[in-house]
């Protein structure tokens, strides 16, 4: 989950790591005061979930408190690659010596966190990273043991900083690891950190991405934060469809089924499992055909799940047909699924066979699942279809209806 | 042959009176020349018994009770104490552990993973279905009940790996049906960090003789087939590897971003192209359907054995 900028600085605060006498607020009017406040010039920047904000108008500088006004008035209305503003920051306008970059995140391959510090920063630091590469120091660190002093050290000296501001970079570069080890960050990121003309450091802005799986053990600072549990955050809002998908799923703990993302084709699916689904998903566009959704269904859902999940997707407007597909089942039931995609089909008042392009779940309990499938004239596959032989039935029969 | 288990593993099932552990457990007994499930343990349940199995509150206790080291644990455990049931077993002195359990936070994965290291012990998962030995054992819910995993495992000489459960068991069907069977199958799980990557696992297949040739099923993000690539280049593999890449559509979806930083590390190499690309330069060839990597490795390895 990422923070706002106006949060991922409360965040650093916390820390104990210095930050700018900055304020944020949603009104214009409030803007004035925290400018008047802070005194001299000020930065106005609009508070977006969503990169090239400066580019888009997002950030402006005042040089007095009306100015300051004014330009929030501005950018509090300024819709930035599709996102409103959830407020603005006003930030003093720092006169600094030079920009730092410290930052951190996880490294998948040796599963550990990494240190990244470079004496080069305001700017991107992969381009950093690729034109200047001894002027970013990197440091992997230990999941157990405490991030300690001597490793900030290390990580600092090795980019060539020595003097007073190595020892002044210390203490920082272990506080952004224990508040990224601490708080469950995917990433932490402290981008300018500016050496002022006193030789003191302050961080100007900040970036922090919580893991979503660890948001239930950081009730307490996402809640001082203000955000709520129903606050995704993720690149787009939710359209109504997925909302349905998310009820469908939370109408009993038994099996998933939802985690849907709406597309504007045709063919409905309902797939599963992880593997399986982004499998089928491919299968699909690759013999042509246009999927309505992504889906997931598996661990063995209810048969009203499986009813939800089908209903909600038949009821799309556009689509024609769907296709139930799964890899081999191991623990969800062949028998259920099938019985709730009829249903589906029933309550909706269309025919099963008509509807339902093709059914591939192989596994368990098929035997009954297959026997209630013919009942209702549904075409079904076992294994010896494979994924994709089913995925070009069930496009090859949309086109058909089409044409 | 093997790699990681065989007919003499002995196992405990952590969590063992939930009910999908109950399941597993019947599943795991009933599979092949039957597991050697040791012990469960859950806590405040001593002296209980799930199939047969007795029933501990703690992993000494369990140890204590077989009266020798035990090799294994399947840990399914709620997220919230799945580290700390992992500590217990790897204090303990089991060196292989299966982690069922799903939307573990990154960083008590790796705190497992360092102390597993530590230790010598290793992790398979979290998040995955564990492993199967085709006719002799499973450890896991891989493959589901006993009679429906004896229909997609059939014994053989190619090993898989695969970070998608379900997926395992369609590959496995279908190189089972083609007639060149399975030697070993292992789920790793699909999280950004797991226990044995692709790359970790190959030198246990290259020096387990009955393997002849490796499937691996993969999807975007991570760099763990990036790892696979060089390990095989630096390796000069023995084995031919066919892979079948998922999730192609998702280069195309916007908005996933992982940060400045996180570009650093993860590179260029975690969308599905670039991967097809690296894995392609290291001599793996990947399938555009399931149903073609038989033929595909039926092909490589007589060019390995005409070679």
């Amino acid at each position: 989950m990422r923070f706002f900028e106006y949060e991922a600085r409360a965040i650093v605060k916390r820390a104990g790591i210095p930050v700018t006498d900055y304020g944020f607020t949603t009104d214009a009017q409030e803007a004035k005061e925290i400018a008047a406040r802070i005194g001299g010039s000020t930065v106005i920047k609009s508070q977006v979930l969503s990169g090239g904000r400066m580019k888009a108008g997002g950030v402006k500088f005042a040089d007095t408190p009306e100015e300051a006004e004014a330009h929030a008035r501005d950018i509090l209305q300024l819709e930035i690659n599709g996102h409103m503003p959830r407020g603005i920051l006003v930030d003093p306008k720092a006169e600094f010596e030079q920009e730092y970059y410290a930052g951190v995140v996880w490294d998948g391959t040796r599963k550990q966190p990494v240190m990244i510090f470079s004496p080069v920063g305001g700017i991107d630091i992969e381009q950093v990273a690729e034109e200047q590469p001894d002027k970013v120091g990197r440091r992997h660190f230990s999941n157990i043991l405490p991030f300690g002093d001597f490793e900030a050290k290390e990580v600092i000296a090795s980019t060539g900083v020595t003097g007073s501001a190595l020892n002044k970079l210390v203490p920082i570069l272990t506080k952004l690891a224990k508040l990224f080890v601490e708080n469950d960050m995917t990433l932490a990121e402290i981008n300018p950190l500016a050496r002022m003309a006193d030789g003191s450091f302050v961080a100007l802005d900040a970036h922090m991405d919580m893991e979503n799986e660890a948001r239930g053990r950081h009730k307490a600072l996402l809640k001082d934060l203000g955000v709520g549990d129903d606050e995704t955050r993720e690149a787009r809002e939710p359209t109504e469809f997925e909302l349905a998908g998310e009820a469908v799923d939370s109408q009993d703990h038994r099996g998933v089924a939802g985690n849907v993302t709406e597309f504007d084709g045709n063919l409905g699916l309902v797939i599963g499992a992880g593997g399986g689904s982004l499998t089928l998903f491919d299968a699909v566009r690759k013999y042509g055909g246009d999927p309505a959704n992504y889906c997931e269904i598996g661990g063995n859902p209810s048969v009203a799940k499986a009813k939800g999940l089908a209903k909600l997707v038949l009821t799309k407007p556009g689509v024609d047909k769907i296709a139930v597909m799964m890899s081999i089942v191991s623990n969800t039931r062949v028998d259920i699924v099938a019985r709730g995609v009829i249903a589906a089909c029933l309550e909706l008042g269309m025919d099963p066979s008509e509807k339902i392009a093709i059914f591939r779940i192989p596994g368990a309990w098929e035997e009954e699942g297959f026997k209630i499938l013919e009942k209702y004239g549904v075409e079904y596959a076992d294994r010896s279809v494979s994924l994709h032989e089913a995925a070009s039935r069930a496009v090859a029969k949309i086109q058909g209806a089409t044409a | 042959m093997s790699i990681l288990v065989d007919a003499d593993t002995t196992f405990i099932v952590q969590g063992i009176t939930g009910r999908e552990a109950v399941n597993l457990t019947r599943e795991c007994l009933d599979y092949g020349t039957g597991a050697k499930v040791v012990g469960g343990v859950t806590p405040g349940r001593l002296g209980r018994e799930v199939h047969g199995v007795p029933v501990f509150d703690t992993v000494a206790q369990a140890v204590a009770h077989h009266g020798s080291p035990i090799d294994g644990s399947v840990v399914t455990v709620p997220p919230a104490f799945t580290k700390d049931a992992v500590f217990e077993a790897i204090e303990n002195g089991i060196k292989i552990i299966v982690i069922v359990t799903e939307r573990i936070p990154r960083r008590d994965v790796a705190q497992m993973v360092e102390l597993a290291n530590l230790r010598g012990a290793r992790i398979i998962g979290p998040n995955c279905l564990g492993i199967i030995v085709p006719d002799v054992i499973k450890m896991g819910g891989i493959g589901g009940p006993a009679k429906d995993a004896a229909k997609s495992y059939k014994k053989g000489s190619i090993g898989v790996i695969s970070r998608s459960g379900g997926m395992t068991t369609e590959m496995s069907s279908t190189l089972s049906a083609a007639g060149l069977g399975i030697s070993t199958a292992v789920s790793i799980g699909g999280d950004a960090i797991i226990g044995s990557t692709y790359a970790e696992l190959m030198p246990l297949f290259e020096a387990d003789e009955e393997t002849e040739g490796i499937v691996i099923y993969t999807e975007p993000g991570g760099r763990m087939e990036a790892e696979l690539a060089r390990w095989v280049t630096e390796n000069n593999s023995r084995l031919p590897i066919v892979a079948f890449m998922a999730g192609r559509f998702m280069d195309e979806m916007p908005g996933m971003s992982f940060g400045h930083a996180g570009t650093i590390v993860e590179g260029k190499e975690d969308t599905a192209t670039e991967k097809i690309a690296r894995l392609a330069e290291a001599g793996i060839t990947v399938a555009e359907e399931i149903s073609e990597i038989p033929e595909i490795m039926k092909r490589k390895l007589a060019e390995r054995s005409a070679a």
